[in-house]
């Protein structure tokens, strides 16, 4: 699936980035950036309560698919900035990482 | 202790970067212009991802313990050198320090979800060398190799 079709659930909303094509590919949950770092890979939908500037370096440098923020966390401007800047898009969702990761298996990515 | 040496000769390219003390907001920048730098060389996309998980850690490391530092890269025909020098209270213990989980980060840097002791660890795993020297009180400095 790639990030559109996410969007078009209405429980997602994009915050941040314009390219909305991009593929994920897997989808990780963890808020430790250097686990991250490690084991992330292309195209994962990366969900984390971190919402402060430094996930947009770690998504942009992995290229991840996108971040997503659960239950409706704030994410700041400067950090939403930093995401335009680089073309990282971020989506919001009230959902928990547990309806999220349900979302994801509804769809097919297994 | 290994003495770590960077030798310019023979490369095509140096890059240079300073990181700041605690200036979280702009880490990850200079790994991103290390990566898109690479990219326009045409490097392989599998180096690059392995040299900007190496850079961003290591911009996280320094400013996150020391009082600052530089990152150099060297482009040779085959390979590229990364060097990550800074001023501050350098390493006790380096074996420890290459310890996966084993970190010396205040709380406030481990809620922003660093400070889990895998930066070395990390930039080992991407490198194809990794040398350390650290003189505590003084420096620490981490050469890291990928081969081309």
């Amino acid at each position: 699936m790639n990030l559109k079709e996410l969007l078009a659930d209405d429980r997602f909303e994009l915050l941040s980035g314009t390219t909305t094509d991009r593929e994920i590919l897997n989808t990780r949950c963890c808020d430790l950036l250097s686990w991250v770092m490690a084991r992330g890979s292309q195209g994962t939908a990366w969900v984390t309560v971190q919402a402060h500037t430094n996930i947009v370096a770690v998504a942009s440098l992995l290229e991840f698919a996108c971040i997503i923020i659960p239950e409706n966390i704030n994410v700041e401007k400067d950090v939403l900035d930093k995401a335009h800047d680089e073309d990282v898009a971020i989506v919001s969702t009230p959902l928990d990482s547990y309806g999220i990761f349900q979302y994801f298996y509804e769809k097919g990515l297994r | 202790m290994e003495s770590i040496s960077f030798n310019e000769e023979g490369s095509l390219m140096k890059l240079e970067y300073d990181v700041l003390k605690e200036d979280f907001s702009r880490a990850g920048e200079a790994s991103s212009k290390i990566k898109k730098v690479l990219m326009q060389l045409g490097i392989d996309s599998k180096i690059i991802r392995r040299i900007a998980i190496a850079t961003y850690e290591a911009e996280i490391n320094v400013a996150i313990h020391s009082e600052g530092g530089k990152i150099f890269v060297l482009v040779k025909d085959d390979k590229i050198e990364v060097l990550i020098e800074d001023v501050g209270p350098g390493i006790e213990n380096v074996n420890l320090a290459m310890t996966e989980g084993y970190s010396t980060a205040t709380q406030q840097v481990r809620e922003m979800g660093f400070g889990a002791g895998m930066g070395l660890p990390n930039m080992k795993r991407c490198s194809d060398e990794f040398y350390i020297a650290s003189k505590v009180g003084e420096y620490t400095k981490v050469k890291l190799v990928m081969n081309l």
